[in-house]
């Protein structure tokens, strides 16, 4: 609390690249000595804190090497080449900041394509873009190449309408000022140029596309300042400071707009109307950012930005993790990388590199406090301020105590936790304090940092015992003792008129009472019916009794022989057992007709899913067939009528005298019985293997032939026997 | 007495039979033989199926019925003929044959598709 009413009051005018370092206002020393007595009442302000807590504890990790290796994993390239120019500078800016080593066909790539987009006459946003690129890859350009750019751009400039015009043009003039020999691009009418960039701005912080457009945005605001600072730094002359006064009030009143989560952190968002153009807070968050840091890099004079919404924002974009798309990943790392050395204000992320403490294994509470991309902090202790039990509103189980800095690791190291912190979830507040005054005002750390811990530890079970007691008279009939750690093999036998006990003793670490999620006590029949029970507790003690004359109905009058098994566990116990203690004979009266039946036990429930009996087809079975010797049989006793009726005619004395003589009808005579006899033979080819169809087209062919022939025949045979009658 | 006559008439009545159907023509007795052909084949196939069950059905069935078609057939043929049959004077014969044969043609087309 007290860190940031001293952030609030100093004012950070230090840039981080200039070595010179102010003098310490007396308003410093004034509430250095404030914080040293606010020490000496530390109850008193932690019962302050816990009143004010309104924010939830959580953990936010820097940039690591999870982030690099996603990163290569994410920015892939096509044989170092990339989709377009935004793509590329996006992929060079990201292994930038996060100090992955240049890519020897990336680089030949990007020059490729920066070179080509400078060569010809390309539009304000793909120089825009090229340039970015080339400032990372630093290839060269030529002089007439960048002259030529030079004097685009500025035409770009003069001829500006929309927002998006003006950002690009003047951001590819800033670049190529740093890329080229020329040292000395100005802006003409850089005043006249500020205005039109102002007249997009609304009063509520929100900036404007263009003219037209009501719609506004703070992703339009970051655009406007980063524009702005390019203008104020191309400027051939001062400025007139009091535009950059009122630029600093819409910048306030922008922030005054943001936006928060529960944890803490804070963000820029737009209302969602137009889902084209709408960016999420991710990139709208990280335009800003940009848009700020530029600002307040190109302009002197401080900026009043309270730093816990600096901090907040940081906290936002460590918040998001490792994004899994590219360009999310970009807008992710470009902001840290703005957060990480800017004129505002450096946020300083502490981090534990353990959020759970084993009490067994004496493990140490390990601090670390850097940079948002992880670089050193300056010099500053850690104090823990306190330490609560989740969920209790109770006072610090700690006193406020300082953290030993080791300089090898880098980490702060609390070695012994105090006795007070037993197994649990708890929640440390951590204090941290810079050591030199300057940095207060270049660096912002957040007044109080709350972490989640949680902690681990062995519990001893002891004293644990079975015993079987007479129901009536409460005398012990067999007791054994248990070890729990191992398993047991203890054999007991009861009847329905005793009671079962079983108890034990479970102990913290640091000898307090301690009661796990989870204590039960199974019993379970040879028949596979189970029966679980909560074992429950009075402080340390746990004890839990079987009343056999109550339990005989739930026990469906099952008499035998039942498993013992009891579980203790929970998420603090790091010997959590589950462990069988034996078996108990147990002799339950007879069940009455009416009484209810176990349930069916379930069947394996994967058996369900298995593969099921397999079902072989049933085929018809096959006719019995007659012997073939039968058949045989058969068909030449088939044959014999056949043969009965040609030995018939035979004998009937039939002649052939009718058949025509003379050569024409005797052909005609002849073709007819050949026709009848082709069709015969046909109808045989049918059978074997011919099918309907194409009978049916032979039968038609033939039959017309036959029909003409038999025509011809018998009509010559009707007109000899009418001349026979005749004559 | 009645018995003896009765065995005699029998005999007469066949041998009358006998003599008068002497005296048709070749060309019916050549019909009346085909047709006793053609139901003797329909009968051997009967007892076939009587004695191996009637399985393939249709071949049963064909058989038989191309052998009593081709039968009635040949009676029709018979009938258009005869000349002592008034109402078929004016068909020729060769007019009755030609139809014999074509039925009978048609008759087995159907029957060797039916009999599978």
């Amino acid at each position: 609390m007290w860190v940031e009413v001293e952030a609030q009051i100093s004012s950070r005018q230090n840039s981080l690249h200039s070595c010179a370092r102010q003098r310490l206002q007396k308003e410093e020393r004034i509430s250095f000595t404030l914080i040293e007595m606010a020490r000496s009442l530390a109850g008193f302000l932690v019962l302050l804190l816990v009143i004010s807590i309104c924010e939830a504890a959580s953990l936010f990790q820097p940039i690591s090497d999870s982030h690099r290796s996603a990163a290569l994993e994410l920015f892939t390239s096509d044989h170092g080449s990339f989709k377009s120019l935004e793509e590329t500078y996006e992929a060079l800016r990201t292994f930038q900041i996060l100090g992955i080593e240049k890519k020897p066909d990336v680089t030949a790539a990007a020059c490729r394509s920066i070179s080509e987009t400078v060569g010809s006459s390309s539009t304000p946003k793909d120089l825009f873009y090229a340039l970015k690129a080339n400032s990372i890859a630093q290839c060269k350009i030529h002089e007439k190449a960048s002259e030529g750019i030079i004097s685009s751009l500025k035409a770009a400039v003069s001829g500006a309408s929309l927002l998006l015009d003006f950002y690009y043009s003047i951001g590819g003039l800033v670049l190529i000022k740093d890329q080229s020999s020329k040292a000395d691009i100005r802006l003409a009418d850089a005043e006249g140029v500020f205005r039109s960039v102002k007249a997009f701005s609304q009063s509520d912080g929100r900036w404007r596309y263009s003219s037209n457009n009501p719609e506004s945005s703070a992703f339009a605001a970051g655009i406007a300042l980063e524009t702005l600072a390019g203008i104020v730094s191309l400027a051939s002359s001062e400025l007139d400071q009091s535009l950059i006064s009122t630029l600093k009030n819409d910048m306030s009143k922008l922030f005054d707009s943001i936006e928060k989560y529960d944890d803490g952190t804070l963000y820029f968002d737009d209302k969602l109307v137009d889902g084209h153009e709408y960016q999420g807070p991710l990139s709208t968050t990280s335009s800003v950012l940009r848009g700020l840091t530029a600002f307040a890099a190109a302009t002197t004079g401080n900026i009043n930005l309270p730093g816990d919404k600096i901090l907040g924002l940081a906290k936002f974009f460590l918040g998001i993790g490792v994004p899994g798309d590219a360009k999310d990943f970009f807008y992710q790392v470009d902001a840290l990388a703005c957060l990480e050395s800017n004129r505002v204000s450096v946020p300083l992320i502490l981090s534990l590199s353990s959020a759970v403490l084993s009490l067994n294994k004496k493990d140490s509470l390990k601090v670390r406090v850097t940079t948002v991309l992880g670089s050193k902090a300056p010099p500053l202790t850690v104090k823990l301020v306190g330490a609560f039990s989740s969920g209790s509103k109770d006072a610090s189980l700690v006193e406020s105590q300082e953290l030993k800095f080791d300089q090898g690791s880098g980490l702060h190291i609390l070695n012994d936790l105090p006795k007070s912190i037993d197994v649990g979830s708890y929640t440390f507040v951590f204090e941290v304090v810079l050591q030199e005054p300057e940095d207060e005002k270049v660096y912002v750390t957040g007044s109080q940092t709350k972490v989640p811990v949680f902690v681990t530890g062995i519990i001893k079970i002891e004293n644990s015992e079975i015993t079987i007691l007479d129901s009536d008279l409460g005398s012990v009939e067999s007791q054994s003792k248990l070890d729990l750690a191992a398993k047991n093999a203890v054999s007991l036998s009861a009847n329905h008129l005793q009671k079962l006990r079983l108890s034990f003793q479970l102990t913290t670490p640091h000898g307090r009472a301690f009661k796990p999620h989870q204590a039960f006590l199974k019993l379970r029949h040879e028949s596979k019916v189970e029966h679980i029970f909560v074992v429950g507790n009075s402080g340390k003690q746990f004890e839990i009794v079987l009343n056999f004359l109550g339990l005989v109905e739930k026990f469906f009058y099952l008499s035998g022989k039942y498993d013992m098994e009891l579980t203790v566990g929970d998420a603090a116990m790091e010997n959590s057992l589950l462990v069988a203690i034996g078996h108990i004979e147990l002799d339950l009266p007879e069940a009455p007709e009416k009484a209810p039946r176990p349930p069916p036990q379930p069947v394996d429930p994967y058996s369900r899913y298995g593969p099921k009996a397999e079902i072989t087809h049933i085929f018809r079975a096959p006719e019995k067939r007659p012997p073939p010797e039968l058949s045989l049989a058969f068909l030449g006793l088939t044959i014999l009528p056949l043969l009965g009726f040609l030995i018939g005619l035979l004998r009937l004395g039939v002649n052939m005298k009718n058949f025509p003589t003379k050569p024409v009808p005797a052909t005609f005579a002849v073709l007819f019985h050949v026709g009848i006899g082709a069709v015969l033979l046909l109808y045989v080819f049918f059978w074997l293997k011919l099918d309907l169809f194409q009978t049916l087209k032979a039968v038609g062919f033939l039959g017309v032939f036959l029909v003409f022939v038999g025509h011809r025949t018998l009509s010559h045979l009707a007109a000899a026997s009418a001349k026979l009658k005749s004559a | 007495m009645g018995r003896a006559s009765s065995k005699e008439d029998v005999g007469a009545l066949f041998r009358s039979l006998r003599s008068a159907y002497a005296a048709t023509t070749l060309n019916l007795k050549i019909i009346d033989l085909y047709v006793g052909f053609a139901i003797f084949t329909a009968l051997i196939q009967v007892v076939y199926m009587v004695m191996v069950g009637s399985f393939p059905f249709n071949s049963f069935l064909s058989g038989v019925l191309s052998c009593v078609g081709t039968a009635v057939l040949a009676v029709c043929l018979r009938i258009q003929v005869n000349k002592e049959n008034k109402e078929f004077k004016d068909l020729p014969p060769e007019r009755a044959f030609a139809d014999f044969v074509l039925c009978n043609l048609v008759l087995h087309l159907v029957m060797i598709n039916f009999l599978g």
